[in-house]
């Protein structure tokens, strides 16, 4: 009867759309017009600093508060002022939130009992959502005899039982070790395409977003401020914000000097000029300030490989240098006094540079983003 | 560094702790000890050591009508107060760990307002009231009297039992399927019982060992404690310290089975 | 991407909810009625014939002033000794194995569920001319003629501190659990003895513990009629049984409520120092 394998769009899993929502606390905005879409089946994770939003704009979603403006809507059903029983909406909390005098198998019965399903039902359900998880020997067990990844694991199948529309998961791996998070990274991406859950998910860590999401959505201080998939928000931020947020970056002000359509030059507040890979959504005009946004990776040290045709080059010093294993970090400083950070690849073909050493590096001019100021 | 020294040190320190702890805990407990060979003396006076074994005292409890009226009465006024006590300390607790309204500061502090003010003188202003009132000696009285005295504690314990609940647990509740009133049942209730069973034992345990209240209130139907009272006033004889032992044993057991049941009835006091 | 809007924005939705407050009202008016009520009729007793007449009689002549001290003074006592022993007690249960904790709790809560009057007559049983403690030292040898121990500020004394104790330990062990474990640690191994860890970690941060016990038993003491009246037998007189002698004897309403007043303005002057101490120090 309930083949979790195929999937029926219509049947299983919404298309999720915000509307312009907006909510305040007293004086503070924590949502500011905020939209987004989700497609059925889609990954979409909401990417932010604390205080930006991400964890209001879920409750809106899953109905613990109200938004003040703006609809939420699942398969153009307008839910927004809807009780959070009747969403169908399955939720992880960041605690879990496992009823501490349930056993596990209660706890995934839940909501199956609430709906008034028939017990023998109710068994053969929990049974395949502890299977599925790989949790079917601790079905008897208290939440505080199991460890965090496993009560982590019965809080999604807790909500992932009962076929929800929509899955949402509230920073559901804050509290597991690096090893452990990357595994359970992997097995709910897993789970959510077996069942084509359409999902939000909220994290802080941009890593976890990149490595996860089909779609990603920042967010900060209540806006949205860019959405797209992971290489698209990496490679070309919209904003300062962004760029400096996922990933490390170096951001130079300047003013564009010229603007010969696919190459800007730009000067930089310090003097020199460096060459920009032009953007056709933004004009840049000469005398208008830009930021320009140069990943570290981007940097190729030029001793090591002086021909390669690299429009831009700096000249300094290594200030601080940290070994990370996969790469070596520089902070350089040119005699124009700006710092630049450079990540340069490790290993017995490449040079290692020491604190005082004088290095030179040099970006393509498509490496580098020209990101407008407002 | 002397580190020889700090070790044996901080040994004989804790050493001494234990011993001065121990005299401490003597203390405590030799005064409830004492009360039970003396309610099973033969003697009639405070005799120690008493002359002979004799349970004419636990006999002369059981067979005197005023001493088991006044039990019932303590025991009626008791339930009555627990009930009354919680019925209105429940939603009181709720409304302030819950609500976001002004004065809320203010109620939650006020509540430990019949604590503070001297016993003896909001007894004798309630004793005024209720003698305008016509209402002493009535049984519905004293637990009214005594719910404002037990409702700091009940509140006290209720409030930091709420405190210490995990809110997104009554979300996920909503979240996954259950209307309030589910949620309220098979979540909420559940696991605050131990603080509802902790703040009902404080409020029974007030109603029933007060003394000064029921002392001017209660009029002919005496409360227990006011009978102990008279008892200890008017004769020595130690059928009092029968009743006492009684008390104490009652006590021990309920504590007993708090702690077996895994109830800990005082942690929601430690806050 | 974004999917612009193009359905109009509904209206503003926040609203406050009214609902929490109403739950207060049931205790409200019952606090009102059992409460502020009482209180206050007895407030204005005390003003009969319009002036302080009665806060005359009490407050010159001396005999009442003396007994207020005399109160004052047993409170102080009392709050002292049952600080100065109760904050071991407090720190061993906080600092050792559950087992002997539990245990040692067992000893602190019975005697807090018994009530007042049984701790009170046991301690009568106890310092009686034929209690233990004369029988002890009598047939011991030490003693020819008993003691008369009750009856006495002594009596009284040491049966208030039997039934204060555990209202001085539960507030210090709340806050000696509050300590991070790993501070004392840090202390030790940074050089400190161990009584330089006792006043400088725990004490300063079971400050606010102590100032709880302490103003919860100096309050308490001060109202206290129980165990002066059986154990001081009318020779130890404290406030409290001043106003109830007032009542029941004579009647005399309108003293007991000047009387009464003067305690309760005391009492809650003595509180809000002891609470006040607390925020000016902790402040600094």
């Amino acid at each position: 009867m309930n083949n979790d394998r195929v999937l029926s769009a219509s049947q299983r899993s919404g298309r999720l759309q915000v509307d312009a929502a907006s909510k305040r606390f007293g004086h503070v905005t924590a949502l500011s017009e905020v939209s987004l879409s989700v497609a059925a089946g889609e990954f979409v994770t909401i990417l932010g600093p604390s205080g930006s939003g991400k964890t209001t704009l879920l409750k809106v979603i899953a109905g613990f508060e109200t938004a003040d403006f703006g609809r939420v809507l699942i398969d153009h059903a307008d839910i927004t002022e809807l009780d959070p029983a009747q969403r169908n909406i399955g939720m992880v909390f960041q605690n879990y939130a496992l009823f501490p005098h349930m056993s596990v198998a209660r706890n995934v019965a839940y909501p199956l009992t609430m709906r008034g399903m028939p017990k023998a039902d109710i068994a053969t359900r929990v049974n395949q959502a502890l299977d599925m998880v790989e949790l079917g020997n601790l079905a008897e067990r208290l939440p505080k005899q199991l460890s965090g990844g496993q009560q982590q694991r019965v809080a999604l199948a807790r909500a992932t039982v009962f076929q929800p529309r929509l899955l949402l998961l509230d920073e559901p791996f804050g509290a597991l070790d690096r090893k452990l998070r990357e595994q359970m990274q992997i097995e709910v991406r897993r789970l959510q395409r077996r069942l084509g859950l359409t999902t939000l998910f909220i994290t802080h860590d941009q890593e976890e977003a990149l490595v996860m999401s089909d779609r990603i959505a920042v967010m900060d201080k209540g806006r949205v401020l860019q959405v797209g998939p992971p290489n698209e928000i990496y490679e070309a931020p919209a904003n300062p914000f962004v760029a400096d947020f996922i990933g490390e970056s170096n951001m130079f002000a300047g003013m564009v000097e010229a603007n010969g359509g696919n190459l800007v030059r730009v000067r930089l507040e310090q003097g020199p000029a460096i060459e920009v890979a032009g953007r056709a959504d933004l004009s840049a005009r000469p005398g208008q300030k830009v930021l320009v946004m140069v990943r570290p990776e981007r940097f190729v040290d030029l001793a090591v490989d002086p021909n390669s045709a690299r429009a831009n080059r700096i000249d300094g010093r290594v200030t601080e240098s940290a070994y990370i294993g996969v790469s070596d970090k520089y902070r350089v400083v040119t005699p124009e006094g700006i710092d630049v950070l450079i990540r340069l690849p490790s290993g017995p073909s490449h040079r290692r540079y020491s604190a005082g050493e004088p290095i030179a590096a040099g970006f393509h001019a498509a490496d580098a983003r020209l990101i407008a100021v407002q | 560094m002397k580190w020889q020294g700090r070790q044996r040190g901080a040994g004989t320190g804790r050493i001494l702790l234990r011993v001065a702890c121990g005299l401490i805990f003597a203390f405590l407990m030799l005064p409830l000890l004492v009360l039970f060979p003396i309610s099973f003396s033969s003697g009639s006076y405070l005799r120690f050591p008493p002359p002979g074994f004799s349970l004419k005292w636990y006999e002369r409890y059981f067979n005197d009508s005023t001493w088991i009226d006044a039990t019932y009465q303590s025991l009626q006024v008791g339930a009555a107060t627990t009930v009354l006590a919680l019925l209105i300390g429940i939603p009181l607790a709720f409304g302030l760990v819950r609500g976001r309204f002004r004065g809320r500061a203010l109620i939650e502090n006020g509540i430990s307002a019949p604590i503070i003010v001297p016993h003896i003188v909001l007894s004798i202003a309630i004793y005024g009231l209720f003698s305008r009132l016509g209402l002493i000696g009535e049984w519905y009285g004293i637990a009214v009297a005594h719910t404002v005295l037990a409702l700091p504690f009940v509140v006290i314990v209720l409030l930091s039992g709420l405190r210490d609940f995990d809110t997104s647990l009554e979300l996920a509740a909503r979240g996954l399927g259950a209307g309030p009133i589910d949620a309220a049942r098979t979540v909420t209730l559940p696991i605050l019982a131990p603080s509802v069973y902790s703040a009902a034992f404080l409020a029974f345990i007030t109603s029933f060992d007060e003394l000064v209240v029921a002392m001017f209130i209660s009029g002919a139907n005496m409360t227990l404690p006011k009978k102990m009272f008279d008892s200890i006033m008017s004769e020595i004889e130690p059928t009092v310290a029968a009743v006492s032992a009684m008390q104490i044993v009652l006590i021990s057991a309920l504590l007993l089975l708090g702690t077996w049941l895994r109830r800990p009835i005082t942690a929601p006091l430690l806050r | 991407m974004t999917l612009t809007a193009t359905t109009p924005a509904v209206a503003n939705r926040s609203w406050l909810r009214p609902g929490p407050f109403a739950l207060t009202l049931p205790a409200l008016l019952l606090l009102t009625l059992l409460f502020m009520l009482p209180l206050l009729r007895l407030f204005s007793l005390s003003f009969e014939g319009g002036d302080f007449g009665w806060y005359e009689k009490a407050l010159t002549g001396g005999l009442y002033t003396a007994i207020l001290y005399r109160t004052f003074e047993i409170a102080g006592i009392v709050t002292f000794f049952s600080l100065i022993i109760g904050y071991p007690v407090a720190f061993l249960l906080a600092t050792t194995t559950p087992i002997w904790r539990a245990i040692g709790f067992a000893f602190v809560m019975l005697p807090l569920w018994t009530s007042v009057l049984v701790r009170t007559y046991a301690w009568m049983v106890l310092l009686g001319r034929n209690g233990i403690l004369n029988r002890v030292l009598i047939d011991s040898g030490m003693l020819d003629t008993p003691l008369s121990l009750l009856n006495s500020r002594l009596a009284v004394i040491l049966g208030m501190i039997h039934v204060m104790l555990p209202f001085m330990i539960l507030p210090i062990y709340s806050a000696l659990m509050r300590i991070d474990p790993d501070l004392p640690k840090a202390a030790r191994g940074l050089g400190a003895s161990a009584t330089r860890i006792l006043t400088t970690i725990y004490l300063p941060l079971t400050l606010r513990g102590i100032i709880a016990g302490v103003t919860l038993v100096f309050v308490v003491s001060l109202g206290f009629y129980i165990t002066p009246a059986l154990l001081g037998g009318g020779k130890v007189m404290m406030f409290a049984m001043v106003i109830e002698q007032q009542v029941r004897e004579f009647l005399a309403w309108n003293f007991a409520g000047a009387l009464s007043v003067i305690l309760l303005a005391l009492t809650l002057m003595m509180f809000w120092l002891l609470n006040q101490g607390v925020a000016r120090h902790l402040r600094d």
